[in-house]
C-alpha cells in the first residue's frame, strides 16, 4: 500500500512541476542588458529630420525608451497607457521606431531605395502618431533596426527604464498592461527619482 | 467555378511560395559563391544560436525577420574579421545565455544539465530496490514447506482422493 502512495506522490509531483512550467511565459526571457549601461547609438528624429538624438543627450534624467512601429500590433494596445502615462508623468518618453518600413512584410525592399524608404518610414510613422496620439517626447527613427539588435529586441513592443546615469534598470518585453506600470514600472522611476 | 478557385488558390500558394523561397536562395547563393569559407562559418555559427521569435529554431533555420538581421549581423562581423567566439559573445552580450543552443554550464543551468542524470539516478535506485524485494519474495515462496502447511496440503489431498 506505502508503495501506491509513493508513485502518486511522484505523479502529483510531476503534474506541479508541469502545471509550473507551462504557465510560465516563454516570451520573458532575462536580458542581460539589466544592469548595463544603454547601448549608444545616433538616430535621426522623427519629427526634426536631419537632428539626431543620442542616449548620451539623456545623461542626468531618468527616463523610459520604448520600442514600436506602425506594423506592430500589440503596439496599438499598450499606445493609450503610454498615451496617459505621459499626460500625468513628467519622465521623458522616447520612442524607438523599429523598421517602420522593412519590418511591416509588405514591402518588396529590393524596389526601395534607402532615400525612398526613409520618407516613407517618416510618413507612416507620423501618420499613425496623428491618428493615435503622441506620447513621446521624440522618437528616434531606427530603420534598419540595427540599433534593436544592440538593445536585444526580438518582440517589439519593448520598454527599457533607463537611469540617470544611464544604466538600464529594467526591461519589459510585450506591451505594458496598467499591472505592469503601476507594479513595475512606477515604483522603479520613484525609486530612481530620488 | 469550384475548379476555378483551387486553381487560382493553388497558382497563388506557388507563386507565394516560389517568391520567398526563390529570395533567399538566390540571396544565399550569391553569397556563398562570393565567400565559401565565410558561409561555412555562418553556416555554423547560426546553428548554435537560437532565434528568440520562434524559440525552438536556430537562426540558420529561421526566416523570421530577426533571424535574417542576425545572420546578415554575423556576416558583417565575420567580413570585419572576427573570430567565432567574439562573435557569439557579441549575441550573449544582447540576447543572454538563451541565445545558444547549447548553455553553459552554471549556478542556474545546473538543474538543465543536472536533471537528467539526477532522473536517471532516481530510476535506477527504484529499479533496484525494486529487484531485491522481488528476489526476497520469490525466495520466500521457493522456500520448502513448514511442518503445518505441509499437514494441511496434505489433508486437502486426501480429501480430494476420498471423493
Amino acid at each position: 500500500m506505502n508503495r501506491y502512495y509513493w508513485i502518486v506522490g511522484a505523479f502529483a509531483a510531476l503534474v506541479a512541476l508541469l502545471a509550473v512550467g507551462l504557465n510560465l511565459n516563454p516570451r520573458d526571457v532575462p536580458s542581460p542588458l539589466v544592469g548595463k549601461p544603454a547601448p549608444a547609438f545616433k538616430l535621426e528624429v522623427l519629427a526634426k529630420p536631419g537632428t539626431q538624438i543620442s542616449p548620451a543627450d539623456m545623461q542626468g534624467k531618468v527616463w523610459l525608451l520604448n520600442v514600436w512601429a506602425s506594423w506592430c500590433v500589440s503596439c496599438r494596445q499598450e499606445h493609450p497607457i503610454l498615451v496617459e502615462f505621459s499626460k500625468k508623468v513628467s519622465v521623458p518618453l522616447i520612442g524607438l521606431n523599429y523598421k517602420e518600413v522593412r519590418g511591416d512584410g509588405g514591402f518588396d525592399m529590393a524596389k526601395l531605395s534607402a532615400e525612398e524608404e526613409r520618407k516613407l518610414a517618416f510618413e507612416r510613422a507620423n501618420k499613425w502618431l496623428s491618428e493615435h496620439g503622441d506620447p513621446y517626447t521624440l522618437t528616434a527613427m531606427d530603420l534598419d533596426g540595427r540599433v534593436g539588435i544592440d538593445y536585444g529586441v526580438y518582440g517589439v513592443p519593448e520598454t527599457y527604464v533607463i537611469d540617470k546615469a544611464g544604466v538600464i534598470r529594467m526591461k519589459h518585453t510585450g506591451p505594458i498592461t496598467p499591472d505592469v506600470l503601476g507594479k513595475k514600472i512606477m515604483p522603479l522611476l520613484a525609486e530612481l527619482a530620488k | 467555378m469550384m475548379r476555378r478557385l483551387c486553381a487560382l488558390a493553388s497558382l497563388i500558394l506557388a507563386l507565394a511560395m516560389t517568391s520567398t523561397v526563390g529570395a533567399v536562395d538566390s540571396a544565399t547563393e550569391a553569397a556563398l559563391a562570393a565567400d565559401p569559407v565565410a558561409e561555412k562559418r555562418l553556416q555554423g555559427l547560426s546553428e548554435e544560436l537560437r532565434c528568440l521569435v520562434c524559440q525552438n529554431q536556430t537562426i540558420a533555420d529561421s526566416n523570421a525577420e530577426l533571424a535574417q538581421d542576425l545572420r546578415r549581423e554575423i556576416r558583417t562581423m565575420i567580413k570585419a574579421g572576427q573570430s567565432d567566439q567574439q562573435i557569439i559573445d557579441f549575441m550573449v552580450a544582447r540576447y543572454g545565455d538563451f541565445v545558444l543552443y547549447r548553455p553553459p554550464v552554471k549556478g542556474v543551468t545546473l538543474l538543465l544539465w543536472g536533471g537528467p542524470v539526477l532522473l536517471l539516478l532516481i530510476g535506477l535506485i527504484a529499479l533496484v530496490r525494486y529487484l531485491k524485494r522481488r528476489a526476497v519474495r520469490v525466495a520466500a515462496q521457493e522456500a520448502p514447506l513448514s511442518a503445518d502447511e505441509a499437514r494441511r496440503a496434505d489433508a486437502l489431498l486426501k480429501e480430494l482422493d476420498s471423493k
